[in-house]
């Protein structure tokens, strides 16, 4: 069977649910005759994503750079710590908690505190806000795939007499890949969420997010709805371009196993 | 010079607390260069213990292994044994050739002279067409077999096996079998190999090295001359079952261990 027909095979039932989904949508909106208010028909936002394109994509480059710039600070942040983490157990039993204590801190208030901190119009509050989530995602991760390493692996990389920086480069790493595109794969959509749920509490109304609350408070449904497709396009962007990274840099399809828990 | 010299080893561990368990004591065992010795008993009894002390995966209590005349600590640092375990232990994110060369990556050998001999010990296994492919790609024989071409990449004279075959299938299993002593005895490797099954080991060895448990004793020591040549008749050949029973009576001379000390030893002495 050629590629091109393998992909079609996985993809044809999605698409065909996803259009019938939308065809139930249009369907219930002209047979019980709700009001735009209560619930645009895909239609109406359809109309409204192409009245608007040029304003959602503008709003969408500013949430998207956010999004970006946390992505690759957290990720980059993540990676860092995991390292020293891994090298140092005491510290990871010192700091293990306190990411959790931190993880359970209803993380969104923390925008408002950062607001007060920066100019009104500065964006930073918003890339901090990615950043820590992101952080969070990939430390937790990339630290697991440097520490759970098997002892099978541990015994022969020792009758090797290999020393722990050659057992770091060569077994801790590689087992940690996984762990890093699967913790992308989660990051970037939580990325795209993090900067416009972020919009919310002040700053400027630029991005995605706030016009969303923008619009809703104008009771402009069909457009607000018109923004949430843009961000939901941009989520997708963030998590394809992280499965594609995946794709390219483990060899041999493992990462799509792993993924599958394998 | 001998290949394994044992003198007066022995293991505890926890030592001082109050669940110490002696897993092995005043051992001594020497094994000479060219020979296949098994070690077998119930489980509990030490084995992978005394092979993880010979290979210095752990360190004695007290008691001392030489491995080719050395201590046991600079035998691993210069790579003098290949190891295999009853799982493969591939890396997974490494092609089949690549798992081959990563004790010479390790050695430091440039990378055509490791590729080369990577090729050479997956002719020897007979999984030249494998070389690119991924651990994942292959059966529990096949990874096995990797494993023991790994192990012997770099021509080790001593190869130690932890059970390597104890999860294949029968078939599969007596067929690694006929391949290791063919490898084996192509390249003169000293074996040391821990097994649970009786016909695995006196089909193999020219020395079955039968152990009793806690704690861990050699209890008996039961040469086995098949002639150099085994193949599908040795294994129907009278001789054969004469030494399977000889083993098999050497080791109902221990006593059946105390199920509830088992399931103890199980918990507490399996992963170390």
């Amino acid at each position: 069977m050629s590629a091109s027909r393998a992909v079609l095979r996985v993809m044809w039932p999605p698409v065909v649910f996803g259009i019938a989904f939308l065809a139930l949508w249009e369907a219930a909106v002209n047979v019980f005759d709700f009001q735009p208010y209560f619930l645009p028909a895909p239609s109406a936002i359809w109309a409204e994503f192409r009245a608007n394109t040029t304003l959602i994509w503008e709003a969408t480059k500013v949430s998207g750079l956010n999004a970006l710039v946390g992505l690759l600070v957290g990720t980059a942040l993540g990676v860092v710590m995991s390292f020293v983490l891994a090298r140092f157990r005491l510290l990871n039993d010192l700091v293990t908690p306190l990411a959790i204590a931190l993880n359970a801190v209803p993380i969104f208030v923390l925008v408002a505190v950062f607001n007060n901190m920066f100019s009104i119009t500065s964006e930073i509050p918003r890339r901090l806000m990615v950043t820590l989530v992101v952080y969070f995602i990939v430390l937790v991760n990339v630290a697991r795939g440097l520490r759970e390493v098997e002892s099978i692996q541990l015994d022969l990389m020792r009758s090797y007499a290999a020393s722990e920086a050659v057992i770091l480069r060569k077994v801790r790493v590689p087992n940690a890949m996984p762990y890093l595109f699967t913790a992308l794969k989660i990051a970037a959509p939580a990325s795209v969420i993090t900067a416009f749920v972020s919009e919310y509490f002040g700053g400027s109304q630029n991005g995605l997010g706030s016009r969303i609350v923008g619009n809703i408070a104008l009771s402009n449904n069909a457009t607000a709805w018109a923004y949430v497709l843009g961000a939901c396009l941009l989520g997708l962007t963030f998590y394809l371009i992280a499965v594609a990274l995946e794709t390219f840099a483990i060899p041999g399809g493992l990462g799509a196993r792993t993924s599958d828990g394998a | 010079m001998t290949a394994v010299e044992v003198r007066g080893l022995t293991k505890v561990f926890d030592v001082g607390r109050p669940n110490a368990v002696e897993a092995l004591l005043d051992i001594d065992l020497t094994i000479e260069p060219g020979e296949f010795v098994s070690l077998i008993g119930p489980s509990g009894c030490g084995k992978s213990t005394q092979l993880r002390l010979i290979a210095d995966l752990v360190e004695p209590t007290r008691g001392e292994v030489l491995v080719n005349g050395k201590p046991a600590r600079r035998a691993r640092l210069d790579q003098d044994y290949g190891m295999a375990f009853q799982e493969a232990g591939l890396f997974e994110w490494r092609s089949v050739v690549k798992n081959v060369e990563l004790p010479l990556e390790v050695k430091g050998w440039n990378k055509v002279k490791r590729r080369t001999r990577a090729l050479e010990m997956l002719e020897l296994v007979k999984l030249s067409d494998f070389a690119e492919h991924f651990p994942w790609q292959l059966s529990g024989g096949m990874q096995q077999r990797v494993a023991i071409a790994r192990a012997l990449a770099a021509h080790p004279p001593l190869l130690l096996m932890d059970e390597p075959f104890g999860a294949l299938d029968e078939m599969t299993r007596e067929h690694m079998q006929a391949e290791l002593l063919r490898i084996c005895g192509e390249t003169s490797t000293t074996v040391v190999f821990v097994t649970h099954s009786i016909p695995e080991a006196v089909y193999l060895s020219t020395r079955v090295v039968v152990m009793s448990p806690r704690p861990g004793r050699i209890t008996d020591v039961i040469d086995v001359d098949l002639g150099p040549r085994r193949d599908v008749e040795t294994r129907e050949a009278e001789a054969f079952f004469r030494k399977v029973t000889e083993v098999r009576e050497a080791l109902r001379g221990i006593d059946a261990p105390d199920p509830t000390l088992e399931v103890e030893a199980a918990l507490g002495a399996e992963d170390r």
